[in-house]
């Protein structure tokens, strides 16, 4: 785990740095999901080039979390630091939910519920073309409100999408209050199976088991990996504190925030 | 106009192996020649519009000519965002067809009835609309919208709608349909107002002897701007007809551009459907005449 460390609190760090420098919100939305992020850019998903048709493919569904895929896109070195560093600047194509105009990104995300219905879309052209491709897309536990989502799950079983695999950035919030209280979403994981999918459930900060779920083959069904994550994950102040999703650390913060991130 | 549609989509999905066609639960049969043709390019999505959208829009980036079908309210207005986001947004080649628009379901109430789908469709960018107007022009129009690579939304009637072109032609896109020429009095038929309009035509010849020129819009976006142009300095009076609301529809796209252009907008009558929902309007037919877009009302309109 320790390779790890170093480029998570440097991306943790940059995410934290471009947000406050950008005055954009959704700082711990993206805290939560980036390790998972990171992780599929910098050391699972096989991109060539971002036109290749056998590329993997992945959706931020839960586009509000912009800032962690650019981050670790930038590790990737899909993106340059110039780039990377004009987020939420006027005329930069790094806005604040993922544009389609930004080369890489496969489809607009920032309006919940959309992401998974074109992911399904493109396992099931994948298939068709017999691409054996990778096809993930990462939503939010508040995004699993939307209607669409449950739509494209059942079809997506309905036709066996075994190269598509949805993973849940479930932190246990969205936006006003604790997901599992404003909607009914509990049991999330049976949910899901119910729909036909194969569920695995893992702390999403951990790198290994990420890898092994991502790895485990579902055969004849889709897959959905049930991510535990902390909101603001990685900052002591951070962790589970709402008022991140809006918030922005002020001097003295970032201060305590480069010692945490040894930056 | 459906039929029409199957046949072409059926065709042209033989040498095309890019189109796939998406379809919400609905045509019973209808496509039984496509499925035994290219079962490997029809999905049934369901009674899921917004899904069926996306799943589109997804198959478009990787490369596929999808087309979605169903009843026009469901599949414009109840997956608007996924039109504009997943679609319009990004560019891609996703054809929407509604079926039975306007008041051909007159009779199933007004949740079949589709008299703001130009309306809300028209305010999304880079959208393509077409408004077929027989049989002929179904087949032309969507096979213009396929080669285009673009957003494209096409608005067909039912089934059984008189057929006025004699034979097939290649449709551009952005251009009226010429159907007969005349002087002073132009009708703009749009989409299935086509036969009704015709009827209007011909009796005004046959009553007033009126020399009335006809074309069908074929295109509500983008507007024939050189044809409308020309038009409002040879004409006395242009009538646009449509089975579609005033608000947002082809007249008020026509009126807009007249405005914009400083064009003689008093030469401009609309005739269209007054804002409310109806009901108890039984047949599509009586739906008209109450409605006053009969063809003795389009009448009544062209000889004040
Ligand atoms: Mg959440």
């Amino acid at each position: 785990m320790s390779d790890f460390k170093t480029a998570r609190d440097f991306g943790r760090f940059k995410i934290i740095e471009i947000t406050r420098a950008a005055k954009a919100a959704h700082l711990a939305s993206a805290l939560s999901c980036y390790d998972m992020i990171y992780y599929l850019y910098n050391h699972y998903m096989k991109i060539n080039a971002i036109d290749d048709p056998k590329r993997d493919r992945f959706i931020l569904s839960k586009g509000h979390a912009a800032a962690a895929l650019y981050v670790s896109m930038y590790q990737a070195s899909l993106l340059s630091a110039e780039e990377l560093n004009s987020f939420g600047s006027i005329g930069s194509i790094l806005e604040e939910h993922p544009s389609p105009k930004l080369n890489g990104i496969e489809t607009a995300s920032g309006s919940l519920g959309h992401g998974l219905a074109v992911a399904v879309g493109m396992a099931l052209a994948n298939k068709n073309k017999n691409i054996k491709n990778n096809n993930i897309v990462l939503m939010g536990d508040g995004e699993q409100n939307e209607g669409s989502v449950w739509e494209a799950a059942l079809f997506a079983s309905a036709n066996s999408l075994d190269n598509l695999t949805g993973i849940i950035d479930y932190n246990k919030w969205q936006a006003t209050d604790r997901s599992n209280e404003v909607l009914a979403l509990n049991p999330l994981s049976s949910k899901w199976e119910s729909f036909g999918w194969q569920s695995l459930e893992i702390n999403g900060h951990d790198l290994n088991a990420f890898r092994d779920a991502l790895n485990f083959k579902a055969t004849g069904k889709p897959k959905i990996i049930v991510s535990h994550t902390i909101k603001g994950k990685g900052i002591s102040f951070m962790e589970d504190d709402n008022n991140w999703h809006y918030r922005l650390p002020n001097e003295e913060e970032m201060l305590v925030i480069a010692r945490e991130l040894n930056q | 106009m459906r039929n029409a549609f199957a046949k072409e989509v059926t065709e042209l999905a033989k040498d095309n192996t890019k189109i796939v066609l998406l379809a919400g639960d609905i045509g019973n049969r209808l496509f039984d020649r496509f499925k035994e043709q290219s079962p490997q390019r029809f999905y049934n999505c369901g009674i899921a519009e917004a899904a069926m959208t996306g799943i589109a829009a997804g198959m478009a980036t990787a490369g596929y000519t999808p087309i979605t079908y169903t009843i026009t309210p469901f599949n414009t207005l109840r997956c608007l965002e996924q039109i504009k986001l997943d679609i319009c947004y990004p560019n891609l080649p996703v054809t929407i067809v509604g079926t039975g628009a306007g008041l051909s379901y007159a009779g199933l109430g007004a949740t079949h009835h589709s008299l703001d789908d130009i309306g809300v469709m028209r305010t999304l960018p880079n959208l393509q609309i077409l408004v077929p107007g027989d049989a002929i022009e179904v087949s032309a129009c969507l096979r213009a919208a396929v080669e285009s690579g673009r957003p494209t939304y096409i608005r067909l009637g039912k089934k059984g709608e008189p057929i006025i072109h004699d034979k097939d032609f290649t449709y551009k896109i952005g251009r009226v349909i010429p159907i007969k020429s005349g002087a002073r009095h132009l009708i703009i038929s749009v989409g299935n107002m086509l036969g009704e309009s015709m009827v209007a035509v011909e009796k005004a010849k046959d009553k007033y002897g009126l020399d009335t020129e006809i074309v069908s819009m074929g295109s509500v976006y983008p507007l024939d701007k050189k044809f409308l142009k020309n038009a409002f300095n040879k004409f006395e009076r242009i009538l646009i007809v449509e089975e579609h609301g005033f608000v947002g529809g082809a007249g008020s796209a026509v009126l807009e551009y007249a405005y914009e252009e400083k064009l003689d907008t008093k030469k401009l009558t609309s005739i269209a459907c007054a804002k409310s929902f109806l009901s108890g309007v039984g047949s599509q037919e009586n739906a008209r005449r109450k409605l006053g877009l009969d063809s003795d009302s389009i009448l009544a309109k062209l000889t004040i």
